[in-house]
């Protein structure tokens, strides 16, 4: 050996050394949820994984994981509040030394779990709402009870002193409630507010097109925002407001993830690793922590080390000054609109497939937001797709992933 | 702001040292900033008893060579206050 930096001249994969440590760990303990939400990020077959990985295991991802370097720790799902080991998970977390964090729809959360939870030592609540009103909260997630719970353990969770951030996934349906749904979080005493258009990936890219909103929506949800921004300043209200756009309406992609197995790790239900929460669909083997340490996993993987660094790149993304920026965008992304797993993200205006998204969002404002129904997030409808795409998987069709999905529900 | 002034770290926000990383950092709802070494060993003295002028001279102590301390103190304890890291706990007027 000459020198140490000709090693692994020949492999597409970066050296060991230049891998940054998992600083993120999203422990999804379960994909169970009473919730349905359309545009809920776990994968559509979602129903295959049921078998959970255990307290014991959980630890041991926990340990090993924060040996490595991780700090930042979220508890999601589905919904992670159906765990009864909850707060064995968090106690745990804690002692460890993560900074704790739990992303629930608020179902399930009792005022005494609140405060259990709090006992445990959990760092952080995040509630999702779903609209400003119950009627559409109840259409959109398929539950009635669930509106008037979320807004009382919001209650709760800022009367146990705990920092309160409230995320609404927004969309065509709720968009234009916006201004609405500033002020109930306002009401409920939020630190920070989340208004994140949903992004198209799981249950969101089926039920695309029903939840897309119109660019004049969004232009008139980021004004109200804005106004809102001015008002609460005036009154030396200190809650801020993040407003996301889908990806679909930019130019330039963003660095999914801060690069593929940069920071970020997922540990899913069953126990398969991923780079990020939406990953699973991508058409490739993941390591699980049942089999393999998460060290060799994030080190040695093949998935890991896929998409790391440049090699693996597109021409057009090889040349180009962004590429150690964005990375060439999201591999899920696409994966979901090319076919192509190792494609420029149609995002950047760059991609020779960029005219695909201009043209969706141009065929979508002329359908009526009546026509846009969605498919409920469900075991019944995840079960339906698999059989579907086993169905097309024995025919001669090849299931295009450009294809509209077909509504096969209405409310 | 006045070197009486006593202040905290926010509710929900925690400075941590991370072997890891090699550095202290600040942990809060879904973020991480990491810190200089400067800013930690301030950081370090938010304590919600030291005022600013305690916390001077608690590092004066510590490191008696350092020249521009009170500016470095007061200019960070300025910028982490705005980032809203800190809260006060007590101001003093006049
Ligand atoms: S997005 Fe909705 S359905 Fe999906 S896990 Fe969250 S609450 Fe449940
Ligand atoms: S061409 Fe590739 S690297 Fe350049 S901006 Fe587009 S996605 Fe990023």
């Amino acid at each position: 050996m000459v020198n140490g930096n000709t090693v692994n001249q020949n492999r597409a994969s970066p050296t060991a050394e230049a891998i940054s440590p998992p600083l993120w760990l999203l422990a999804e303990l379960t994909y169970r949820c009473p919730l349905q939400c359309a545009y809920c990020s776990n994968p559509l077959a979602f129903t295959r994984y049921q078998n959970e990985l255990d307290t014991e295991a959980w630890f041991s991802v926990l340990r090993q994981a924060r040996a490595m370097g991780s700090a930042q720790l979220g508890f999601s799902g589905g919904e992670p509040l159906i765990r009864q080991d909850l707060e064995a998970l968090v106690s745990e977390a804690r002692t460890l030394g993560f900074y704790t964090n739990l992303l629930t729809s608020g179902v399930g959360l009792t005022a005494q779990r609140v405060d259990a939870l709090a006992e445990a030592g959990l760092d952080h609540i995040q509630i999702s709402l779903q609209a400003a009103d119950p009627e559409l909260a109840q259409a959109l997630a398929g539950s009635a009870k669930a509106h008037a719970n979320k807004l009382a353990m919001a209650k709760a969770v800022k009367a146990a002193g705990y920092p309160m951030v409230l995320n609404v996934v927004l969309h065509r349906h709720n968009i234009d409630q916006v201004g609405d749904l500033i002020a109930l979080c306002d009401e409920l005493g939020a630190d920070a507010v989340e208004l994140a258009n949903c992004q198209y990936y799981g249950w969101a890219f089926l039920n695309r097109q029903a939840l897309m909103p119109t660019r004049e929506q969004l232009v008139r949800a980021e004004a109200e925002t804005n106004r809102w921004r001015e008002t609460l300043a005036a009154r030396g209200r200190d809650m801020s407001l993040l407003f996301v756009v889908p990806d679909y309406f930019e130019q330039a992609p963003k660095a999914c993830m801060g690069g593929w197995g940069s920071i970020f790790m997922t540990v899913a239900p069953d126990g398969a690793v991923l780079p990020c929460h939406s990953a699973r669909e991508l058409p490739m083997a993941f390591p699980n922590v049942k089999e393999t340490s998460l060290k060799d996993i994030w080190y040695q993987s093949d998935a890991f080390n896929r998409f790391r660094g440049t090699q693996w790149m597109p021409t057009l993304c090889q040349q180009c000054d962004e590429r150690d920026k964005d990375h060439g965008g999201c591999r899920c992304q696409a994966y979901l609109l090319t076919g192509d797993i190792n494609a420029t993200d149609p995002v950047c205006q760059h991609s020779p497939q960029h005219g695909l998204l201009e043209s969706l969002i141009a065929e979508n404002a002329q359908s009526t937001p009546e026509q846009a129904s969605l498919i409920p997030r469900n075991a019944r409808q995840s079960k339906q797709l698999q059989t579907k795409q086993l169905q097309s998987q024995d025919g001669s069709a090849e299931p295009s992933p450009r294809q509209t999905p077909e509504l096969i529900y209405r409310q | 702001m006045a070197q009486q002034d006593i202040y905290q770290l926010r509710r929900g926000w925690r400075l941590q040292w991370e072997a890891i990383q090699g550095c202290h950092v600040i942990l809060y709802p879904e973020g991480m900033v990491k810190l200089s070494t400067t800013a930690g060993a301030i950081l370090e003295q938010v304590d919600g008893r030291q005022s600013v002028a305690d916390i001077i001279a608690t590092l004066q102590r510590r490191y008696p060579g350092a020249e521009t301390l009170t500016d470095d103190v007061v200019q960070f304890i300025e910028e982490a206050r705005s980032n809203g890291w800190l809260t006060v706990k007590e101001v003093h007027c006049g």
